[in-house]
């Protein structure tokens, strides 16, 4: 890692994430710290999507999984056993992690499509898990009282806290995968989705490589998921394995630039930031998966690249510098 | 001189078609030795099965005094067996130096990242890919692209090199410098094995010659006698008159 402290991308997402942190303390806007929760939560998402989309080649719709099951085991260890909210979310990111190295070694044996339905097949089986589990309370799902709050200071404290948590859980995923795109690992995963019978001749151990990072893209999400329904105090399956936010995440990535660590993270935070204003807009209200499909057919066709393939092809020399 | 790769009475059949059938040869330390026959011979499948691709039905391939009969891709190149791609296989959306990279890292030496680019470099300048190290593998010609399979073999510091017909394809000028490239590679001490229907070429560099039909070994010999060998010429080369020009190839080339 040190020589990762050396390159001035290190310091850009180093930036990013204070900026994050601190543009809502400046003046207490509560209503912008909302807001940026869910950007931050969404840059999660995206970029640890973007390990299994963007480095490996695999089109993953249920990452929404690792965000959903993160969700329902801190919100039952903090309900059931009155666990306090930071080992709840370490023990959230452990399960389930552990659990997609399993499925991960099941699955990951499919390519392309295959892959790809098999993965709306897991949301499937895993929500259906849920609403038949009696201790997750089925269909009806989790209510947290609100004395939850109380150790962490109180309600209005407790939002804060929990802000910070979900800034730190963002920079986290972008250091994350910058770490990766710069190891060895990351250069076996982009041959992988370069050519992956080509990567195993040359010697990239494929079955191992590709289980590992959906293993590790599941980690981060899953705290991210405890956090969020940690908050709402509330958890139910339909929202907890919604398959429009895992499209929505892809999307998220083709629109910033799949395999990039800057395109992924703007991207995320440009769409919901769009997102936010076409739900509240009386006019749009509704129509964001619209939006988010007219997006993705406009990327697809226009630029397959990306927002950072259009910035590097037209300043080359920024590729040095924008991971 | 001892045996690198011995190939024991191997088989393989895909559904009504024996593709090799009880296979026996050496390659031993330091040769060349030419893989030749007709198309559909086996030659091929061969290299799948040396290489973990398939595994043989039956029989036994050991490398280097191990076993390695059935063993997954990654460990064989793990091991110091590298190969290229008669169809070429880039990486289409990495550069060439990345393409190079990953040869290297995850090749016999097992290098780290930064010590992986040295030797990408290193095996780039052996074929001539040195000026192209940052262009995308897709935008490579296809004698770029020819070699660039070689460069990445050869990054992993392999014992064993298997060349599947790297010299098709490409035009007079660049078959004479891919020849100078692979005597280039033996001198460093790398064994061999290549598949090529170039006679002229494979004649010259090879130190040993095995020939294949219909997935059983027809002949195996220095060049001279397998280009004499009157079931070759028959089986094989069928016109008379490509048979004498082998025969005076030895001297020529």
């Amino acid at each position: 890692m040190p020589s990762m402290v050396r390159r001035p991308f290190f310091w850009i997402i180093t930036l990013a994430v204070l900026a994050f942190a601190l543009a809502p303390v400046y003046g207490n806007d509560v209503s912008l710290r909302e807001s940026l929760l869910l950007d931050a939560l969404y840059i999660t998402l995206a970029s640890n999507l973007n390990l299994m989309l963007g480095y490996a080649g695999y089109v993953n719709f249920g990452s929404i999984v690792f965000f959903g099951l993160g969700g329902y085991i801190c919100v039952w260890l903090v309900n059931s056993y009155k666990w306090t909210l930071v080992p709840s979310l370490a023990v959230a990111g452990v399960c389930v992690s552990g659990l997609a190295l399993i499925f991960g070694l099941g699955i990951l044996r499919l390519r392309g499509a295959f892959f790809a339905l098999s993965t709306i097949g897991v949301i499937e089986a895993v929500q259906a898990f849920a609403e038949n589990f009696t201790p997750w309370g089925g269909s009806s799902g989790i209510y947290l009282p609100a004395s939850i709050f109380t150790p962490l200071g109180g309600p209005r404290q407790a939002l804060w806290v929990i802000y910070f948590i979900m800034v730190g859980v963002m920079g986290a995923s972008l250091y994350l995968s910058y770490a990766i795109k710069t190891s060895k690992f990351g250069l076996g995963l982009l041959a992988i989705g370069q050519n992956e019978d080509a990567a195993a001749i040359l010697g990239v151990p494929t079955a191992r490589y590709k289980a590992m990072v959906y293993s590790v893209s599941a980690f981060l999400p899953a705290i991210a998921g405890g956090l969020y329904f940690f908050k709402s105090a509330f958890i139910q399956p339909s929202d907890a394995f919604d398959l429009s936010l895992s499209t929505e995440a892809l999307v998220v990535g083709m629109l910033g630039g799949q395999g990039t660590v800057t395109g992924v993270a703007i991207g995320a935070f440009l769409y919901e930031e769009l997102r936010g204003y076409l739900l509240t807009s009386s006019t749009f209200a509704n129509f964001q998966l619209v939006v988010s499909g007219a997006l993705l057919l406009v990327i697809v066709l226009f630029f397959p690249g990306g927002l950072m393939g259009w910035i590097y092809s037209r300043f080359p020399r920024t590729q040095k510098v924008l991971e | 001189m001892t045996a690198l790769l011995e190939v024991e009475k191997v088989s393989k059949r895909f559904g009504g078609l024996q593709a090799v059938k009880d296979l026996t040869f050496e390659v031993r330390e330091g040769e060349i030795v030419g893989l030749i026959g007709p198309n559909g011979a086996g030659k091929s499948t061969l290299f799948n099965l040396v290489n973990g691709v398939f595994a043989p039905d039956s029989g036994r391939i050991s490398f280097g005094g191990a076993d390695i009969t059935g063993e997954k891709p990654y460990k064989v190149a793990r091991a110091g067996l590298a190969r290229t791609h008669q169809i070429v296989q880039p990486l289409t959306n990495m550069t060439v130096l990345d393409n190079c990279a990953v040869g290297a890292c995850f090749g016999r030496e097992n290098l780290p990242l930064h010590r992986a680019y040295e030797a990408a470099r290193e095996a780039m300048a052996v074929v001539g890919l040195s000026d192209r190290a940052h262009v995308l593998a897709l935008h490579l010609t296809i004698a770029g692209k020819k070699r660039l399979e070689l460069a990445r073999s050869l990054a992993a510091r392999p014992r064993l090199l298997m060349l599947d017909e790297v010299l098709a394809g490409l035009n007079p000028t660049e078959v004479e410098h891919m020849i100078g490239v692979i005597r280039q590679i033996r001198e460093r001490g790398v064994t061999i094995l290549m598949i090529e229907h170039l006679m002229q070429a494979i004649m010259s560099l090879s130190d040993r010659i095995v020939v294949l039909n219909f997935g059983q070994k027809l002949a195996e010999g220095v060049p001279a006698e397998v280009a004499q060998h009157p079931q070759v010429i028959e089986a094989y080369l069928g016109n008379p008159k490509l048979a004498a020009e082998l025969q005076g190839s030895g001297e020529h080339v």
